[in-house]
């Protein structure tokens, strides 16, 4: 296949889907083991400097904050991080830990561009940008989640986030026709956030999955954080319910509102107050550490943190959620 | 017609409603696109079936989605599944519309919302593509929602984030992107726009009530194109006004 566009930017983290096999046949058990274990554990363990790493859905819907808060209280630095992460890259970036990006979306929806990322990207302090659409991304993990090298997308072809991404265009050897090559995505580690797993790590999410799937199978390491764990009959019950199947998953994080200040469908509405406040702090470089003090630094565990948020507007945000009807 | 003051954000959202299609399938961003989408759905376009890029599809929208993956965009839907889903049925040309925002447009309809400045260094760096990259190459039609002034209307933008007609007629499909498709509107808060076929570029449809042709061109970067009769948007009617106040945004989150 001839080439016939490639973009400029750096290939992070290049794929070697042979070793990838390896790695699947040595390093992942097939046993049912119990890894339950604390997000401090989890993260020390699998979550070294340098690594890259990714986190699961989009905006403050569903996302890994507790094992988040995890990473900036152990303070790994030098992350390469693919991002539409809101919530959780927002802190990673204002805590100074991120050294590379796959950037896909990083903002505050309704409420406008982050500061942390244009701190952290105007100062140069990030080193790199490489730039996808959501879908490219999401195709990337989907490739490394088929084992094969790339996917063929119409998607980013004829822009500036192709330029600026490390894709290449190519002329389909059958038909002809101009097609953009996503390179998979192999990640060192995922961390994704469910509504229920047990203790094996199989876990099953309510509503949209995102792209939590995907996730899962292109990651090395993959560590599930989930509001509830429930006994393996349960999962057996409906396994058809099963979108990560154990024998992906490293580590099972029991995090009720783990996705606070974010929601859970039909478990939790999101926190506005507490997110409003990190917006606001997230304003100056003081503000943010204020914001990491009260919330990440000053709490030694998650359970600590739902303690300082309070039972009784946790119970609000339960009261709040969307039911299904 | 009313008699009810109305804001500029009201009213650009009721033309865009106007714009959806009964019966159709639309990528709805967040922000405006979900209100205009909701009051197209409680007046012409009961049949609307909006689609949300992390998985939802046919949602009821009852209540104001305020992100684009929370549960009010897959509430009483007809399928909850994940972002391949979505952008791959766009990509097999399934969906109709796109609706979308950004920091800069041009006279081709491409949009950035990535960087101000140089991409490296750039002055400002904003969220970047998202969704809006895929939707722009995949959707077949594209309805960009802008605020209308000379710093988002350019000659150039800084950065092509999403595809409109890129350099001109033949360029999306000489890239690659999907025969047929591109954008065919802007609703902006001063009027609607649309593009001229032979040229692909911006033209004057409909200014708002209240405004004068010399105000859009004032405030437009680059050179639109004036057919020789310019009509002017309807105000919103009383129904609209009460259902995007009343039942569709109460806590007055964008209006």
């Amino acid at each position: 296949m001839q080439i016939i566009e490639q973009g400029l930017g750096e290939l992070i983290q290049p794929p070697d889907l042979e070793a990838f096999r390896e790695w699947n046949r040595t390093q992942k058990s097939r046993r049912l083991i119990d890894k339950r274990m604390t997000e401090a554990e989890a993260i020390s363990r699998f979550v070294t400097d340098g690594c890259y790493i990714g986190t699961e859905l989009y905006g403050t819907v569903r996302c890994p904050m507790s094992l988040t808060r995890e990473v900036v209280r152990q303070r790994k630095k030098n992350l390469r991080v693919c991002g539409q992460g809101v919530a959780e890259l927002d802190l990673w970036l204002a805590a100074g830990l991120v050294k590379k990006l796959d950037i896909t979306y990083i903002g505050l929806e309704v409420y406008g561009t982050s500061h942390a990322l244009r701190r952290a990207v105007e100062s140069g302090e990030v080193e790199t940008c490489v730039e996808w659409s959501n879908g490219a991304i999401s195709w990337r993990m989907k490739a490394a989640a088929m084992g094969v090298p790339f996917l063929p997308v119409r998607a980013m072809l004829g822009s500036d986030t192709f330029k600026y991404s490390a894709a290449k265009v190519v002329a389909d050897p059958f038909t002809g026709m101009k097609l953009c090559l996503l390179p998979a995505l192999i990640l060192d580690v995922g961390l994704i956030h469910v509504h229920r797993a047990d203790c094996y790590g199989n876990a099953q999410i309510d509503g949209i999955s995102g792209f939590a799937a995907e996730m899962a199978r292109a990651s090395k390491r993959l560590i599930i954080s989930a509001e509830e764990i429930v006994p393996t009959a349960e999962i057996r019950k409906s396994p058809d319910r099963t979108l990560i199947p154990y024998y992906l998953v490293d580590a099972v994080v029991h995090a009720p509102f783990g996705s606070h200040p974010g929601e859970m469908a039909y478990l939790y509405e999101r926190d506005d107050a507490v997110y409003r406040e990190w917006i606001e702090a997230s304003k100056t470089p003081e503000g943010a550490q204020a914001y990491l003090d009260k919330y990440v630094y000053g709490v030694k565990t998650h359970q600590e943190y739902l303690a300082l948020i309070g039972k009784e507007r946790l119970a609000q945000l339960v009261e709040q959620r969307e039911r299904r009807e | 017609m009313t008699s009810q003051p109305y804001s500029k954000t009201e009213l650009m959202i009721c033309v865009a409603a106007r714009l959806f299609q009964d019966g159709t399938t639309a990528f709805i961003g967040t922000g405006i696109p979900m209100l205009a989408a909701m009051l197209a759905a409680k007046t012409h376009a009961p049949g609307v079936i909006p689609v949300f890029e992390f998985g939802g599809t046919g949602a009821i929208l009852d209540k104001l989605p305020r992100a684009v993956g929370e549960a009010r965009t897959f509430h009483r839907a007809v399928v909850a599944s994940g972002i391949c889903d979505t952008m791959e049925t766009g990509q097999r040309g399934f969906i109709d519309y796109g609706f979308l925002g950004g920091a800069q447009i041009d006279q081709y309809g491409n949009l950035n919302s990535t960087t101000i400045g140089n991409h490296d260094r750039p002055k400002a760096r904003l969220p970047g593509s998202g969704g809006g990259n895929d939707v722009g190459s995949l959707c077949w039609m594209t309805v960009a929602i802008m605020q209308h002034d000379k710093r988002r209307f350019v000659p150039k933008v800084d950065f092509i984030t999403t595809p409109g007609f890129l350099t001109g007629p033949g360029a999306r499909e000489a890239a690659g992107l999907p025969r047929g498709s591109g954008p065919i509107n802007v609703v902006s808060t001063l009027a609607l726009m649309d593009y001229e076929p032979e040229t692909c570029r911006m033209r004057l449809v409909a200014t708002h009530p209240g405004v004068s042709v010399a105000e859009v061109v004032a405030n437009t970067g680059f050179e639109l194109i004036l057919p020789d009769k310019v009509g002017v948007n309807e105000p919103p009617s009383e129904t609209e006004l009460r259902l995007l106040r009343e039942e569709i945004d109460p806590q007055r989150l964008y209006i």
